[in-house]
């Protein structure tokens, strides 16, 4: 690819696009949002096989991270600075090379002891409650990528984001994480309520059991992940913090342009046959207008 | 370009339009086009309004004053609609406009918008009639006792008056977004096309339509292209192309079947694997196609470039142009602004020697066929004193920058020229800017 692009911003872009579609007037462009439809195939296959490297090479470390749990666990509430950094450098130890899935921005020291509980509430996939979620697949919010140096639109858009947002599909429940703090609603509220509130950074701590054990899961997701500058425009409209606004969205492109997945063959070699049955959502077709 | 001496230079002759930077949404320019000779230019706007422009007669003896255009009509052609069963506004933008061969002492016209076409007679009055019998000159009857003799009127000579009233309402005949419209070379028919189908009419009959293409697939989530124009062969009344958003060409022939789904030929060139990205499905779709004056080629446009097809080589096109190659690296920030979306138009020299093209920062692009040769001008205020000469324009895509080229970061992408017409019979080409009309022509000597 031409420029340095993630596949998961476009896929949001253009999520975003198909919505806007909606309420423009003299109709929805049926051309339009083809073209658009197929930008988002290209980077929905993109990113599943990106995710899908990932995850095989995180299982080679799966038996090092559980080491560095069964650690961790031994003294979950004396968290000082000094063991904070000791707790880093275990976890860069664990993920090795895995810093984009092992979050840079969460490896920030924390400055409040917490119960078990509410740490537990925190890390909700060591929680039993993850089980009622079980298709919900969590992306760690990376450090905004560089656009590439021709971007007139959106100048000083470069800053650290510290959010994951995460769609699941089957429940439509938007949820997202910041700085470590659990959001059962819209990103967007989550955004425009925290934006001033410092929180106190939490230890991203189910981050690892999380990931390992959803590894199977991880093709039935959607992550829509919002970047600050996005944010700025988009989510100013009150419209825009409508879970039910982004979940219709969602489930409208539930379906996708069967047309599209000339390249299927391509990607049943790629990824395993539970991922696939996973894709089910992806694979069904946009209804059109 | 092609001129006794080499490289032809342009002038500047007129612009239209506001100068207002603030520009009204209705008064951004949607389509321009010359009549058959030429003496009539017109322009429609999202507003849905069509004005036309007629040359000056009494300057063609001058030829450095021969593409004096000065309004001739003014009307609206199309009004908003709402579609209640939908729940959908129509709007009122004219989409396109095709002038039809003058027959008599009127001019028609066919316009459309997204849903329906109009033919419009556009009429002059010259003379007006007095000295009616029962009637007053202000219009009121006369008490007929009063009336002791009898006379005939008499047509006197008026100020001139343009009248434009609309003789056809072509309606209802398409449920997608109107693209395209074209006037067949037997001057009877015309074709209108819209994403899915594209509808053969009768110019004297409104109350139905054939339907002549229909690539709507039985289920609608197996749709993986639509028509985006669509074209009568300038010659034969049976032939027409239609271009799709995948960036091949079908040629048709209508003795064939009463449904042109079938081609008879399928122009296509294979997609290049090594610049394969995320959009190249968007910069391969074509917002233009056209035909040559004389029949033997067709011209194509794509987001980046221009393509000259030879009706009888359907693998690869004969030549291509790249408009501007310096924006394959933008992509990604040309699809977040929705620049990528841009439709261009494209279009012939009268003799089919040079092509022209809009691109952004109010360049326009010129390519001579024959000499190779190609030009980047530039529409702008700056350049608009009575004849002045255009000086050639260069972009600089990448390294060290020249005096006089401007960088690409530098291009403002909310200039675009997306509409050009070239007269069909002299060097006078009209540029529409996102609210004016430039007009230009080549400098006498």
């Amino acid at each position: 690819m031409e420029c340095a692009v993630d596949a998961q911003s476009l896929i949001s872009i253009s999520l975003m696009k198909i919505h806007n579609s909606r309420t423009q007037r003299g109709g929805i462009k049926l051309h339009k949002n083809l073209l658009v439809s197929y930008v988002l195939r290209n980077a929905r296959q993109v990113y599943i096989k990106e995710k899908y490297a990932e995850i095989y090479r995180m299982q080679q470390y799966e038996e090092v991270r559980t080491v560095c749990n069964e650690i961790q666990e031994l003294n979950p509430l004396d968290l000082d600075s000094e063991d904070a950094d000791d707790e880093d450098q275990a976890r860069a130890a664990c993920c090795g090379d895995e810093t984009s899935l092992c979050h840079r921005g969460a490896a920030q020291p924390a400055v409040h002891v917490r119960a078990p509980s509410t740490l537990l509430g925190c890390c909700p996939f060591e929680d039993s409650s993850k089980e009622s979620e079980p298709c919900e697949y969590r992306s760690c919010c990376m450090e905004a990528s560089p656009v590439s140096h021709f971007d007139p639109f959106s100048a000083d858009n470069i800053r650290h984001c510290n959010k994951t947002t995460v769609l699941d599909l089957d429940t439509h429940v938007v949820t997202t994480v910041e700085n470590g703090y659990l959001h059962q609603d819209c990103c967007c509220d989550a955004l425009q309520g925290g934006q001033g509130a410092q929180s106190p950074a939490k230890k991203r701590k189910g981050e690892f059991g999380g990931c390992v054990s959803e590894a199977e899961d991880v093709s039935d997701f959607t992550a829509a992940r919002k970047r600050a500058k996005r944010e700025d425009c988009s989510y100013s409209n009150p419209d825009y913090t409508e879970t039910s606004n982004i979940s219709n969205l969602i489930s409208i492109f539930g379906s996708g342009f069967s047309g599209l997945l000339s390249r299927q063959a391509d990607l049943e070699q790629i990824c395993s046959k539970q991922a696939l049955a996973g894709l089910g959502a992806w694979t069904r077709a946009i209804v059109a207008f | 370009i092609n001129g006794p001496g080499g490289d032809m230079q342009w002038c500047f002759s007129q612009v239209k339009g506001a100068i207002d930077d603030d520009v009204a949404e209705a008064d951004i320019i949607s389509t321009v086009e010359f009549n058959h000779t030429g003496e009539l230019l017109a322009t429609g706007d999202k507003g849905g309004r069509v004005v036309i422009f007629q040359q000056e007669i009494e300057n063609k003896s001058q030829p450095q004053f021969r593409s004096e255009y000065n309004v001739y009509s003014t009307f609206q052609s199309h009004e908003p609609e709402f579609d209640y069963l939908k729940s959908l506004e129509i709007e009122e933008k004219i989409n396109k406009i095709r002038w039809l061969p003058q027959k008599n002492a009127a001019q028609f016209l066919l316009s459309t918008n997204d849903k329906t076409i109009k033919l419009w007679k556009i009429s002059e009055r010259d003379k007006r009639p007095e000295g009616y019998n029962l009637k007053e000159e202000d219009g009121r009857y006369k008490d007929p006792n009063t009336i002791t003799s009898l006379r005939v009127p008499v047509l006197i000579p008026m100020d001139l008056m343009v009248e434009a009233s609309p003789r056809r309402v072509f309606a209802n005949a398409h449920t997608y977004h109107i693209n395209s419209i074209s006037v067949n070379s037997d001057n009877e028919t015309y074709l209108s096309a819209d994403d899915l189908r594209i509808n053969l009419w009768h110019l004297e009959i409104t109350d139905r339509s054939f339907n002549i293409v229909d690539i709507k697939p039985a289920n609608m989530e197996e749709l993986t292209e639509v028509i985006t124009a669509a074209e009568f062969h300038p010659h034969q009344c049976n032939t027409f192309v239609y271009s799709s958003s995948k960036g091949t060409i079908r040629l048709c022939d209508m003795r064939a079947s009463a449904l042109c789904d079938k081609h008879s030929k399928l122009f296509e060139e294979p997609e290049d694997p090594s610049n394969r990205s995320f959009f190249s499905e968007i910069i391969s779709s074509i917002s233009d196609v056209k035909f040559s004056h004389n029949g033997r080629y067709m011209m194509t446009r794509d987001y980046l470039s221009v393509k000259i097809w030879d009706l009888n080589m359907e693998n690869r096109p004969v030549e291509t142009y790249q408009v501007h190659e310096y924006l394959r690296s933008k992509l990604c920030s040309l699809y977040e602004n929705d620049c990528i979306f841009d439709k261009f138009e494209c279009c012939w020299n009268g003799n089919d020697s040079v092509v022209m093209t809009g691109s952004y920062n109010n360049f326009f692009r010129m390519f001579d066929r024959g000499h190779r040769r190609d030009v980047t001008l530039e529409a702008s205020r700056e350049n608009s004193k009575p004849m002045q000469v255009l000086k050639p324009r260069k972009v600089c895509a990448g390294g060290k920058r020249k005096k006089d080229e401007i960088s690409v970061d530098s291009l403002d992408f909310n200039k675009k020229i997306l509409h050009t017409a070239w007269h069909p019979q002299d060097n006078i080409i009209a540029v529409a800017t996102t609210n004016n009309l430039y007009i230009f022509q080549d400098k006498v000597n």
